[in-house]
């Protein structure tokens, strides 16, 4: 991309017609090192470049992505066509400032000064310690950084030329015992610093030892169970049971959800109090931005204050419907999708419990630490743990196999009795939502009690 | 608006001369070389809140280089092809670090009458599609105007290429054609999602068969019924055999996983592993399903390979890599998209019938849960064949009859056990996708349900 797209964006957007154009236009570079056992499987460098043109014309949107930057004028044309295509009343766009800005990548040991040699020494280490391990059948290593120079533009003024570097690390062990196969893995990710995949030999370690103890543990039965969860697994919670549901682009085209969720309603305790924002709770996690992907800066949003629906996630589209302020969630993976609306950092703010209360008077239920994943489906929720112990007159027994807990908004955030105050934000993973994975997110919380929690274990 | 031709598409011809340049380019840097090029464009009718709410169109081209450079595999992708030197650069910066190649690229060799494009898809304009749509919508509001629609119409082709040193060469055109629709029914708080949706290589010219099955689901959800924290029998809808079974089953078939010690059924081939009645066939060279071609994605002729015979371990499914490593021979398998190296990967699989009607199926059971769709499915540990899952819709069979849909329920088990205890084995077969699955029943699967 060289410094004439300025001018090639700004004559393509002047006579473009339509209500509102903007432009996307990237260029991306990645590396890839992977391993299976001790074995290096895969290396590997992409490059990307490519853009998309987003319009506004009749009663909805017409979107066009591409990879030859030359096509841009016709792509302009081709996306207000389309959009005309569309009927019905007329789609408004919440007004927000243009903004002109300039924003380099947040950097602390910038992976692309590294060499893949240099790379490769880190990882090398992870897969022999998990290999080294007695026990340990197979394991995986998998290491992705990523920088992407985004440019935005849009018919109302606004030019972003922005900058990120996102960093990803999964570690992750097998054990056999005949047909038994267990396995154990961590997650890891950064905002453009290389430092926090290093030194890990610890934790590849510790996933192989737990990899191999899941073969001699014991299968946790269905049914109810008080749960506590860890920091790591209640972030996972907490963006599936309670964060997707407030984008408001579930609910912004539908009368009855938006009853559902109208701001006032309880969905908990007093003590539950949920954020999400780019700029907390600090500006650079791997869901942290300065401009949300339609040129809206990044903020922080309650969500739920004092167990009360006070706010939600917006686009400028959603914000406009419902009558609200954007809070800069519209975002897109990448220039071949539209922004839709997204978590950035979601979290359960921290409470007054200590842990040690948490524990205290759970006569019998489980602990459930570390993830698999997690699902939503607005009112149902399922998140798995990587990691569950029996808790027994208040105090961790033994280690258990994995189970999948699953819930229903509308009650379970009312049976969260205890929370304690020890957040820790998880920056592993990546989120998805209609075909547009993995996007990095952070989520986070203080270790969470919950009551009466459905679990599908043996 | 006009029917527009996008400058992106190309011809086999055309993309086999992309790749062929550089593979040339490459082989000027890497003793051995392999190009793979993709050329896609899709068009998409979306629609929200019961009306058409925007038209996304998609171009989309980019190649993959893959070098043997001393013995070991370097790797590069790019979408800028204007830029070829930094693409063969990449994958020759990479290669000293590489796996060892375990495989030779290979030679010319012929293909199976395989041609997964249908013209009617490109020449379906954006008119039809939005009118195909607006049926579906307009069915679906006729059936009850408590139904919120939204879904959409999409339609895609593209072409491939594949050239290797070694004198491998293919090429051709896919299509796929979609409709898929979902309606929401919301109740106080409590929210019925019903989603359907057909694909084919050929356009599609009529909804209906979707609508029926959203329709056929809102009924059977209409009551509600609970189910009880115990086992019990469970009747898989082919939505369910595919959400609930088909992971842990390829998990577990993969050559990587029993290369590398991971699947339960390694040292088993041969053996019968689940019930006799159960087959599973991958068969890449089917006329009809999106996911069929004439070679894999390194130049391997596609050909059908049963999996799971009448019960038995039959095969497991190779890349060239991965079979090298294994010493075994890749059985077309290869699959990736543009930014990774090849892995193995079914590519259209088929379950077999049995002959028991669905209908048959429900009045035989005094008690017992339907599984239609699941949340969650997959995310535990699959490897050993075990599954979790809450069942985000599925329905109480009470004395023979659908009694109404649960709520707040989960189903847990292993594929494996599941099926060595197959009560029945449906009639009905269904494609989603490239994948072909009857309903099945199963007995005893672990529920757990707060009723």
């Amino acid at each position: 991309m060289d410094e004439r797209i300025r001018d090639r964006i700004e004559t393509a957007l002047k006579d473009a017609g339509g209500q509102y154009v903007e432009v996307h236009v990237e260029e991306a570079s990645s590396s890839t090192i992977r391993y299976r056992a001790r074995d290096l499987e895969e290396i590997g460098r992409g490059s990307a470049i490519g853009g998309n043109v987003r319009a506004l014309a009749g009663g909805g949107w017409g979107f066009a992505s591409f990879n030859d930057l030359n096509s841009l004028e016709a792509k302009v044309r081709q996306a207000v066509d389309q959009a005309r295509v569309t009927g019905g009343e007329r789609v408004e766009l919440a007004e927000t400032p243009p903004v002109v800005d300039h924003v380099p990548p947040v950097l602390g040991r910038d992976p692309g000064a590294l060499s893949l040699a240099e790379k490769k020494a880190v990882l090398d280490e992870y897969a022999d310690v998990m290999m080294g391990t007695p026990g340990v059948r197979s394991a995986t290593v998998g290491y992705t950084d990523a920088r992407r120079r985004m440019v935005y533009a849009n018919s109302e003024g606004s030019y972003i030329d922005q900058e990120r570097v996102d960093v990803n690390l999964r570690l992750n062990a097998q054990a056999q015992n005949g047909a038994d196969v267990q396995q154990y893995g961590v997650s890891l990710g950064s905002l453009g610093d290389f430092e926090f995949v290093m030194d890990l030999r610890e934790s590849a370690s510790e996933a192989a030892q737990k990899a191999v103890a899941l073969l001699n543990a014991p299968e946790v039965k269905s049914g109810e169970y008080t749960v506590i969860l860890d920091p790591i697994l209640a972030g996972v919670f907490i963006h599936e049971a309670f964060g997707h549901l407030s984008e408001a682009d579930h609910i912004y085209a539908e009368p009855r959800l938006q009853e559902l969720m109208q701001p006032g309603k309880r969905f908990g305790g007093a003590h539950l109090n949920v954020k999400d924002g780019a700029t907390i709770p600090r500006p650079t996690l791997r869901g942290s931005y300065l401009y949300d992907d339609e040129g809206v800066q990044g903020q922080e949003t309650d969500l739920i204050r004092e167990g009360v629906l006070v706010g939600r996630l917006h686009s400028r589209e959603t914000a406009a419907k419902l009558g609200e302020r954007p809070t800069g969630n519209a975002r897109a993976l990448n220039y071949r999708f539209a922004p839709i609306v997204r978590m950035t950092n979601t979290f359960i703010v921290p409470g007054e419990s200590s842990v040690e209360d948490l524990f205290a008077d759970v006569e019998d239920g489980l602990y459930v630490k570390n993830w698999y994943g997690g699902m939503t489906a607005m009112q149902m929720f399922t998140f798995s743990a990587g990691e569950t112990y029996r808790i027994r007159n208040g105090k961790i027994a033994e280690l258990c196999r994995p189970v999948k807990l699953s819930g229903n908004v509308f009650t379970t955030l009312h049976n969260i009795d205890a929370i304690a105050g020890d957040l820790e934000m998880n920056e592993g993973g990546g989120c998805g939502k209609a075909g547009q994975s993995p996007l990095p997110v952070s989520n986070g919380s203080p270790h969470i009690r919950i009551r009466q929690c459905l679990i599908g274990g043996a | 608006m006009p029917h527009r031709r996008s400058v992106a598409i190309v011809s086999p011809e055309q993309a086999r001369a992309a790749a062929e340049r550089i593979l040339e380019r490459a082989l000027r840097s890497a003793g051995e070389a392999e190009v793979f090029y993709a050329a896609s464009e899709n068009t998409s009718a979306g629609f929200e809140a019961n009306a058409l709410k925007g038209v996304d169109a998609n171009d989309a081209m980019g190649a993959a280089l893959r070098i043997v450079k001393d013995g070991r595999v370097g790797f590069s992708s790019t979408s800028n092809l204007d830029d070829l030197d930094a693409l063969v650069e990449a994958a020759v910066e990479t290669a000293p670090f590489g796996a060892e190649a375990q495989f030779e690229f290979p030679g010319a060799q012929s293909y199976p009458d395989v041609h997964p494009y249908d013209p009617s898809v490109e020449e379906s304009t954006l008119e039809e599609m939005v009118a195909l749509g607006e049926r579906a919508v307009a069915d679906l509001r006729a059936y009850s105007t408590e139904v919120q629609v939204e879904g959409g119409v999409g339609k895609s082709t593209s072409t491939i290429a594949l050239v290797n040193s070694r004198g491998g060469s293919v090429a051709y055109e896919r299509s796929r054609f979609q409709i898929g629709f979902e309606g929401t029914v919301i109740r106080g708080e409590d929210m019925l999602f019903t989603p359907e949706s057909e694909s084919s290589v050929g356009a599609l010219r009529d909804p209906s068969s979707v609508v029926a099955s959203i329709i056929r689901q809102l009924e059977w959800a209409k009551e509600t019924a609970t189910a009880e924290t115990k086992s019990m029998p469970v009747i898989l809808m082919p939505t369910a055999v595919r959400g609930l079974l088909l992971a842990p089953l390829l998990s577990g078939l993969s050559g990587k996983s029993v290369l590398h010690g991971t699947s339960p059924l390694v040292g088993r081939l041969g053996e019968r592993i689940v019930d006799e009645r159960f087959s599973l066939t991958d068969d890449p060279t089917l006329a009809g399903p999106p996911g069929a071609r004439p070679a894999d994605d390194e130049c391997v002729a596609s050909r059908r390979l049963p999996l799971i015979a009448t019960g038995v371990a039959s095969a497991f499914f190779y890349d060239l890599q991965t079979a090298g490593q294994a010493g075994a021979a890749s059985t077309g398998a290869g699959e990736r998209g543009l930014g990774s190296l090849p892995g193995p990967s079914t590519s259209v699989l088929l379950v077999d019938e049995g002959d028991t009607a669905l209908e048959d199926m429900i009045s035989g059971m005094d008690e017992a849960l339907i599984v239609e769709r699941l949340l969650g499915a997959g995310q535990n540990n699959v490897l050993g064949g075990d599954f979790s899952a809450n069942v985000l819709l599925g329905y109480k069979v009470e004395h023979g009859k659908v009694a109404g849909r649960v709520m707040n329920t989960m189903v847990s088990g292993n594929a494996y056990r599941v099926l060595n205890d197959v009560l029945a084995l449906g009639s009905e077969g269904r494609w989603m996708g490239s994948l072909f699955a009857p309903p099945i029943a199963v007995g005893g699967i672990s529920v757990s349900s707060k009723g």
